[in-house]
Protein backbone atom coordinates (compact mmCIF):
# COMPACT_ATOMS: atom_id res chain seq x y z
CA UNK A 1 0.00 0.00 0.00
CA UNK A 2 1.32 3.65 -0.92
CA UNK A 3 1.36 5.91 2.06
CA UNK A 4 -0.60 8.50 -0.10
CA UNK A 5 -2.97 7.05 -2.37
CA UNK A 6 -4.78 10.15 -2.94
CA UNK A 7 -2.52 12.34 -4.15
CA UNK A 8 -2.39 10.43 -8.29
CA UNK A 9 -6.00 9.49 -8.04
CA UNK A 10 -6.76 13.48 -7.44
CA UNK A 11 -4.78 14.66 -10.74
CA UNK A 12 -6.18 11.68 -12.79
CA UNK A 13 -9.85 13.27 -13.48
CA UNK A 14 -8.35 16.73 -14.78
CA UNK A 15 -5.43 15.01 -16.56
CA UNK A 16 -8.31 13.19 -18.91
CA UNK A 17 -10.18 16.14 -19.39
CA UNK A 18 -6.65 17.71 -20.97
CA UNK A 19 -6.49 15.17 -23.11
CA UNK A 20 -5.22 16.23 -26.88
CA UNK A 21 -7.73 14.92 -29.07
CA UNK A 22 -8.17 14.15 -32.76
CA UNK A 23 -11.35 13.14 -34.68
CA UNK A 24 -10.25 11.34 -37.88
CA UNK A 25 -12.64 10.97 -41.13
CA UNK A 26 -11.73 8.84 -43.81
CA UNK A 27 -14.27 9.49 -46.50
CA UNK A 28 -14.15 8.81 -50.51
CA UNK A 29 -16.50 10.94 -52.56
CA UNK A 30 -18.43 12.66 -49.98
CA UNK A 31 -18.10 15.94 -51.01
CA UNK A 32 -21.95 16.54 -51.05
CA UNK A 33 -22.40 15.76 -47.26
CA UNK A 34 -18.59 16.12 -45.70
CA UNK A 35 -19.49 19.67 -44.62
CA UNK A 36 -22.77 18.61 -42.98
CA UNK A 37 -21.38 16.19 -40.79
CA UNK A 38 -18.05 18.16 -40.04
CA UNK A 39 -19.96 21.06 -38.14
CA UNK A 40 -22.12 17.91 -36.34
CA UNK A 41 -18.87 16.40 -35.20
CA UNK A 42 -17.64 19.89 -34.09
CA UNK A 43 -20.59 20.59 -31.93
CA UNK A 44 -19.97 17.74 -30.05
CA UNK A 45 -16.60 17.51 -29.53
CA UNK A 46 -13.58 19.38 -29.25
CA UNK A 47 -9.89 19.06 -30.91
CA UNK A 48 -8.58 19.07 -34.01
CA UNK A 49 -10.03 17.18 -36.98
CA UNK A 50 -8.54 15.61 -39.92
CA UNK A 51 -10.37 14.55 -43.01
CA UNK A 52 -8.60 11.81 -44.63
CA UNK A 53 -9.82 11.81 -48.63
CA UNK A 54 -8.95 8.68 -50.00
CA UNK A 55 -7.99 9.59 -53.82
CA UNK A 56 -11.80 10.98 -54.00
CA UNK A 57 -12.90 11.49 -57.54
CA UNK A 58 -14.97 14.66 -56.01
CA UNK A 59 -14.10 17.87 -54.62
CA UNK A 60 -14.46 16.01 -51.01
CA UNK A 61 -11.29 17.70 -50.00
CA UNK A 62 -11.82 21.18 -50.95
CA UNK A 63 -15.29 20.79 -49.29
CA UNK A 64 -13.68 19.66 -46.06
CA UNK A 65 -11.26 22.50 -46.00
CA UNK A 66 -14.03 24.99 -46.04
CA UNK A 67 -15.76 23.29 -43.58
CA UNK A 68 -12.00 23.96 -41.06
CA UNK A 69 -10.94 20.41 -40.86
CA UNK A 70 -7.30 19.58 -41.68
CA UNK A 71 -7.40 17.51 -44.99
CA UNK A 72 -4.79 14.40 -45.84
CA UNK A 73 -5.35 13.74 -49.27
CA UNK A 74 -3.78 10.08 -50.55
CA UNK A 75 -2.76 10.26 -54.50
CA UNK A 76 -4.79 7.43 -55.01
CA UNK A 77 -7.72 5.17 -53.28
CA UNK A 78 -5.61 2.70 -51.07
CA UNK A 79 -8.92 1.73 -48.93
CA UNK A 80 -11.39 2.26 -45.81
CA UNK A 81 -8.37 0.88 -43.54
CA UNK A 82 -5.09 2.38 -45.33
CA UNK A 83 -6.86 5.37 -44.87
CA UNK A 84 -7.60 5.19 -41.15
CA UNK A 85 -4.30 4.39 -40.68
CA UNK A 86 -2.71 7.76 -42.54
CA UNK A 87 -4.82 9.52 -39.47
CA UNK A 88 -3.41 7.11 -37.06
CA UNK A 89 -0.09 7.97 -38.28
CA UNK A 90 -0.83 11.62 -38.05
CA UNK A 91 -2.07 11.32 -34.67
CA UNK A 92 1.11 9.40 -33.80
CA UNK A 93 3.82 11.74 -35.26
CA UNK A 94 1.95 14.78 -33.64
CA UNK A 95 1.51 13.57 -30.04
CA UNK A 96 -2.20 13.39 -29.78
CA UNK A 97 -2.93 11.42 -26.64
CA UNK A 98 -6.08 9.50 -28.60
CA UNK A 99 -8.13 9.39 -31.40
CA UNK A 100 -11.92 9.11 -32.57
CA UNK A 101 -12.99 7.80 -35.51
CA UNK A 102 -15.88 7.95 -37.60
CA UNK A 103 -17.87 7.46 -41.15
CA UNK A 104 -17.69 10.79 -43.27
CA UNK A 105 -21.11 9.55 -44.82
CA UNK A 106 -23.09 10.44 -41.83
CA UNK A 107 -23.80 7.21 -40.53
CA UNK A 108 -22.16 7.29 -37.25
CA UNK A 109 -24.50 9.67 -35.40
CA UNK A 110 -22.05 12.12 -33.64
CA UNK A 111 -24.41 12.21 -30.38
CA UNK A 112 -22.51 9.19 -29.34
CA UNK A 113 -19.25 10.93 -29.35
CA UNK A 114 -19.41 11.62 -25.42
CA UNK A 115 -19.83 7.99 -24.52
CA UNK A 116 -17.05 6.37 -26.78
CA UNK A 117 -14.48 9.26 -25.31
CA UNK A 118 -15.71 8.30 -21.78
CA UNK A 119 -15.01 4.49 -22.57
CA UNK A 120 -11.46 6.13 -22.92
CA UNK A 121 -10.91 5.96 -19.38
CA UNK A 122 -10.89 2.21 -18.75
CA UNK A 123 -10.20 0.84 -22.35
CA UNK A 124 -7.75 1.48 -25.18
CA UNK A 125 -9.82 0.47 -28.00
CA UNK A 126 -13.74 1.81 -27.34
CA UNK A 127 -15.45 0.37 -29.98
CA UNK A 128 -19.34 1.56 -31.01
CA UNK A 129 -22.15 -1.07 -31.30
CA UNK A 130 -25.18 -0.48 -33.06
CA UNK A 131 -26.45 -3.71 -31.21
CA UNK A 132 -26.17 -2.72 -27.63
CA UNK A 133 -28.41 0.62 -28.93
CA UNK A 134 -32.12 -0.59 -29.03
CA UNK A 135 -32.93 1.99 -31.69
CA UNK A 136 -30.37 1.67 -34.24
CA UNK A 137 -29.99 0.57 -37.61
CA UNK A 138 -30.00 -2.94 -38.41
CA UNK A 139 -28.40 -4.24 -41.55
CA UNK A 140 -30.01 -6.99 -43.93
CA UNK A 141 -30.10 -10.32 -42.42
CA UNK A 142 -27.70 -11.83 -44.48
CA UNK A 143 -25.42 -9.64 -43.58
CA UNK A 144 -26.46 -9.98 -39.90
CA UNK A 145 -25.51 -13.46 -40.06
CA UNK A 146 -22.01 -12.88 -40.99
CA UNK A 147 -21.58 -10.37 -38.31
CA UNK A 148 -23.10 -12.45 -35.66
CA UNK A 149 -20.95 -15.64 -36.85
CA UNK A 150 -17.41 -13.63 -37.34
CA UNK A 151 -18.58 -11.51 -33.55
CA UNK A 152 -18.80 -15.12 -31.84
CA UNK A 153 -15.54 -16.36 -33.34
CA UNK A 154 -13.83 -12.94 -32.31
CA UNK A 155 -15.53 -13.18 -29.21
CA UNK A 156 -14.27 -16.32 -28.73
CA UNK A 157 -10.66 -15.51 -29.43
CA UNK A 158 -10.68 -12.23 -28.05
CA UNK A 159 -11.90 -14.11 -24.66
CA UNK A 160 -14.57 -11.03 -24.43
CA UNK A 161 -17.93 -10.52 -26.01
CA UNK A 162 -17.83 -8.33 -29.50
CA UNK A 163 -21.10 -7.58 -30.91
CA UNK A 164 -20.07 -5.53 -33.57
CA UNK A 165 -17.05 -6.28 -34.92
CA UNK A 166 -17.88 -4.65 -38.21
CA UNK A 167 -17.92 -0.89 -36.16
CA UNK A 168 -15.84 1.99 -37.57
CA UNK A 169 -17.39 4.40 -34.89
CA UNK A 170 -14.41 3.80 -32.32
CA UNK A 171 -12.38 5.93 -29.47
CA UNK A 172 -8.67 4.52 -29.46
CA UNK A 173 -5.97 5.40 -27.05
CA UNK A 174 -1.89 6.14 -28.12
CA UNK A 175 -1.25 2.74 -27.11
CA UNK A 176 -3.34 1.30 -29.10
CA UNK A 177 -2.44 3.89 -32.00
CA UNK A 178 0.96 2.69 -31.75
CA UNK A 179 -0.40 -1.36 -32.61
CA UNK A 180 -2.82 0.00 -35.31
CA UNK A 181 -0.06 2.00 -37.28
CA UNK A 182 1.84 -0.78 -37.79
CA UNK A 183 1.66 -2.77 -41.01
CA UNK A 184 -0.21 -5.71 -39.35
CA UNK A 185 -3.09 -3.51 -39.87
CA UNK A 186 -5.39 -4.61 -43.13
CA UNK A 187 -5.60 -1.74 -45.92
CA UNK A 188 -9.32 -2.99 -46.40
CA UNK A 189 -11.61 -3.19 -44.36
CA UNK A 190 -10.32 -3.70 -40.44
CA UNK A 191 -12.73 -6.22 -38.99
CA UNK A 192 -13.20 -8.89 -36.43
CA UNK A 193 -9.86 -10.31 -37.02
CA UNK A 194 -8.53 -6.73 -35.41
CA UNK A 195 -10.72 -6.56 -32.24
CA UNK A 196 -9.47 -10.09 -31.39
CA UNK A 197 -5.82 -9.06 -32.44
CA UNK A 198 -6.12 -6.27 -30.06
CA UNK A 199 -7.71 -8.21 -27.38
CA UNK A 200 -4.63 -10.63 -27.11
CA UNK A 201 -1.90 -8.28 -26.97
CA UNK A 202 -2.94 -7.08 -24.36
CA UNK A 203 -4.76 -3.96 -24.81
CA UNK A 204 -8.30 -3.53 -23.31
CA UNK A 205 -10.95 -3.39 -25.35
CA UNK A 206 -14.69 -2.11 -24.58
CA UNK A 207 -17.59 -1.61 -26.17
CA UNK A 208 -20.32 0.95 -26.04
CA UNK A 209 -23.67 1.65 -27.46
CA UNK A 210 -23.92 3.62 -29.99
CA UNK A 211 -26.70 4.95 -32.59
CA UNK A 212 -25.89 4.70 -36.41
CA UNK A 213 -28.10 5.37 -39.37
CA UNK A 214 -28.71 3.65 -42.34
CA UNK A 215 -26.32 4.69 -45.22
CA UNK A 216 -28.30 7.72 -46.94
CA UNK A 217 -27.69 6.01 -50.60
CA UNK A 218 -28.02 2.84 -49.60
CA UNK A 219 -24.32 1.83 -50.54
CA UNK A 220 -22.40 -0.93 -48.79
CA UNK A 221 -18.72 -1.90 -48.70
CA UNK A 222 -20.00 -5.25 -48.75
CA UNK A 223 -22.67 -5.69 -51.82
CA UNK A 224 -22.34 -7.40 -54.70
CA UNK A 225 -22.27 -11.08 -55.26
CA UNK A 226 -18.50 -11.79 -55.37
CA UNK A 227 -17.50 -9.16 -52.92
CA UNK A 228 -19.21 -11.38 -50.05
CA UNK A 229 -17.84 -14.21 -50.96
CA UNK A 230 -14.72 -12.53 -51.09
CA UNK A 231 -15.40 -11.48 -47.63
CA UNK A 232 -15.87 -14.83 -45.99
CA UNK A 233 -12.86 -16.28 -47.23
CA UNK A 234 -10.90 -13.13 -46.34
CA UNK A 235 -11.91 -12.91 -43.09
CA UNK A 236 -12.17 -16.89 -42.55
CA UNK A 237 -8.22 -16.87 -43.24
CA UNK A 238 -8.01 -13.18 -40.88
CA UNK A 239 -9.52 -14.78 -37.71
CA UNK A 240 -7.73 -18.21 -38.21
CA UNK A 241 -3.97 -16.18 -38.55
CA UNK A 242 -4.93 -14.46 -35.72
CA UNK A 243 -4.05 -17.02 -32.78
CA UNK A 244 -1.33 -18.55 -35.28
CA UNK A 245 0.39 -15.05 -34.91
CA UNK A 246 0.03 -13.88 -31.33
CA UNK A 247 1.12 -10.31 -31.74
CA UNK A 248 1.90 -8.03 -28.35
CA UNK A 249 1.87 -4.71 -28.00
CA UNK A 250 4.63 -3.30 -26.60
CA UNK B 1 19.07 -38.09 -77.89
CA UNK B 2 20.54 -36.91 -80.87
CA UNK B 3 23.64 -34.88 -81.54
CA UNK B 4 21.22 -31.90 -83.17
CA UNK B 5 19.08 -32.06 -80.12
CA UNK B 6 22.08 -31.89 -77.62
CA UNK B 7 23.47 -28.95 -79.68
CA UNK B 8 19.87 -27.39 -79.53
CA UNK B 9 19.66 -27.48 -76.34
CA UNK B 10 23.22 -26.65 -74.74
CA UNK B 11 23.03 -23.74 -77.60
CA UNK B 12 19.50 -22.04 -76.03
CA UNK B 13 20.67 -22.56 -72.48
CA UNK B 14 24.43 -21.11 -72.74
CA UNK B 15 22.53 -17.79 -74.68
CA UNK B 16 19.74 -17.59 -71.98
CA UNK B 17 22.53 -17.72 -69.03
CA UNK B 18 24.47 -15.20 -71.12
CA UNK B 19 20.85 -12.97 -71.65
CA UNK B 20 20.25 -13.29 -67.90
CA UNK B 21 23.81 -11.58 -67.11
CA UNK B 22 23.64 -9.02 -69.55
CA UNK B 23 20.20 -8.13 -67.85
CA UNK B 24 22.06 -7.82 -64.55
CA UNK B 25 25.36 -5.90 -65.93
CA UNK B 26 22.81 -3.42 -67.75
CA UNK B 27 21.13 -3.14 -64.51
CA UNK B 28 17.77 -4.02 -66.23
CA UNK B 29 17.31 -6.57 -63.96
CA UNK B 30 18.18 -6.21 -60.12
CA UNK B 31 20.84 -8.63 -58.42
CA UNK B 32 18.17 -9.93 -55.80
CA UNK B 33 15.65 -10.88 -58.04
CA UNK B 34 18.25 -12.53 -60.74
CA UNK B 35 19.45 -15.22 -58.67
CA UNK B 36 15.94 -17.83 -59.34
CA UNK B 37 17.02 -17.23 -62.96
CA UNK B 38 20.70 -17.88 -63.19
CA UNK B 39 20.03 -20.81 -61.11
CA UNK B 40 17.34 -22.20 -63.42
CA UNK B 41 19.55 -21.34 -66.64
CA UNK B 42 22.81 -22.95 -65.18
CA UNK B 43 20.31 -26.14 -64.01
CA UNK B 44 19.01 -26.13 -68.01
CA UNK B 45 22.69 -25.88 -69.25
CA UNK B 46 23.89 -28.91 -66.78
CA UNK B 47 20.71 -31.08 -68.07
CA UNK B 48 21.31 -30.25 -71.96
CA UNK B 49 24.85 -30.97 -71.89
CA UNK B 50 24.63 -34.21 -69.47
CA UNK B 51 22.07 -37.07 -70.59
CA UNK B 52 23.01 -38.90 -67.43
CA UNK B 53 21.69 -36.58 -64.89
CA UNK B 54 18.02 -36.47 -66.32
CA UNK B 55 18.06 -40.18 -66.47
CA UNK B 56 19.19 -40.53 -63.07
CA UNK B 57 17.04 -37.69 -61.63
CA UNK B 58 13.72 -39.85 -63.80
CA UNK B 59 14.93 -42.70 -61.73
CA UNK B 60 15.05 -41.07 -58.50
CA UNK B 61 11.81 -39.37 -59.19
CA UNK B 62 9.78 -42.42 -60.44
CA UNK B 63 8.62 -40.82 -63.87
CA UNK B 64 8.65 -43.39 -67.06
CA UNK B 65 10.40 -40.84 -69.80
CA UNK B 66 13.18 -38.05 -69.47
CA UNK B 67 10.57 -35.84 -71.15
CA UNK B 68 8.13 -36.03 -67.80
CA UNK B 69 10.62 -34.93 -65.82
CA UNK B 70 11.75 -31.51 -67.67
CA UNK B 71 8.09 -30.94 -67.91
CA UNK B 72 7.56 -31.21 -64.10
CA UNK B 73 10.80 -29.63 -63.08
CA UNK B 74 9.76 -26.78 -65.85
CA UNK B 75 5.99 -26.31 -64.12
CA UNK B 76 7.58 -26.56 -60.63
CA UNK B 77 9.96 -23.47 -61.43
CA UNK B 78 7.14 -21.58 -62.84
CA UNK B 79 5.51 -21.98 -59.65
CA UNK B 80 8.35 -21.26 -57.69
CA UNK B 81 8.96 -18.06 -60.00
CA UNK B 82 5.28 -16.92 -59.32
CA UNK B 83 5.04 -16.99 -55.85
CA UNK B 84 8.40 -15.31 -55.28
CA UNK B 85 6.58 -12.62 -57.60
CA UNK B 86 3.78 -12.32 -55.24
CA UNK B 87 5.66 -11.55 -52.55
CA UNK B 88 8.03 -9.06 -54.23
CA UNK B 89 4.06 -7.35 -55.79
CA UNK B 90 3.25 -7.90 -51.80
CA UNK B 91 6.04 -5.91 -50.67
CA UNK B 92 6.17 -3.14 -53.52
CA UNK B 93 2.08 -2.16 -52.47
CA UNK B 94 3.21 -2.30 -48.66
CA UNK B 95 6.05 0.27 -49.92
CA UNK B 96 3.89 2.32 -51.99
CA UNK B 97 0.88 2.52 -49.51
CA UNK B 98 3.66 3.87 -46.97
CA UNK B 99 4.30 7.06 -49.79
CA UNK B 100 1.26 8.16 -50.63
CA UNK B 101 0.05 8.14 -46.73
CA UNK B 102 3.28 9.52 -45.88
CA UNK B 103 2.67 12.09 -48.40
CA UNK B 104 -1.34 12.78 -47.49
CA UNK B 105 0.42 12.94 -43.66
CA UNK B 106 2.60 16.22 -45.50
CA UNK B 107 -0.54 17.19 -47.08
CA UNK B 108 -2.25 17.82 -43.93
CA UNK B 109 0.91 19.49 -42.03
CA UNK B 110 1.18 21.84 -44.88
CA UNK B 111 -2.34 23.10 -44.68
CA UNK B 112 -2.27 23.31 -40.71
CA UNK B 113 1.09 25.40 -40.69
CA UNK B 114 -0.52 27.56 -43.56
CA UNK B 115 -3.84 28.17 -40.96
CA UNK B 116 -1.51 28.75 -38.52
CA UNK B 117 0.30 31.75 -40.49
CA UNK B 118 -2.86 33.20 -41.12
CA UNK B 119 -3.71 33.23 -37.66
CA UNK B 120 -0.48 34.68 -36.76
CA UNK B 121 -0.65 37.69 -39.12
CA UNK B 122 -4.55 38.15 -38.20
CA UNK B 123 -3.32 38.66 -34.52
CA UNK B 124 -0.27 40.41 -35.54
CA UNK B 125 -1.98 42.90 -37.74
CA UNK B 126 0.14 42.80 -41.31
CA UNK B 127 3.72 43.66 -41.09
CA UNK B 128 4.98 47.42 -41.09
CA UNK B 129 0.80 48.96 -40.90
Amino acid sequence: MLPHPAAPTATEPARARRRRLLVIMPAYDEARRIRQVVAAVRAQVEGDLLVVDDGSRDATASEAHQAGALVAIHPTNLGYGAALQTGYRYALRHAYDAVLQLDADGQHDPASIPRLLEGLDRADVVVGSRFLEPGSYAPPLARRIGMWLFGRVASALAGQRITDPTSGFQAISRAALRFYAHERYPVDYPDADVLAMVARSGLRLAEVPVRMLPSPDGKSMHSGVLKPIYYVFRMSLALGLVPLRGEKHR
Amino acid sequence: MTPTQRAFAVVTSVAMFLAILELVRRRKLKEEYSWLWILTTLGMTALAGWYGLIEWLTQLIGAVTATTTLFIFGLLFLLVISVHFSTVISRLTQQIRRLAQEIAILSAERDQAGAERARHERSDGPPGA
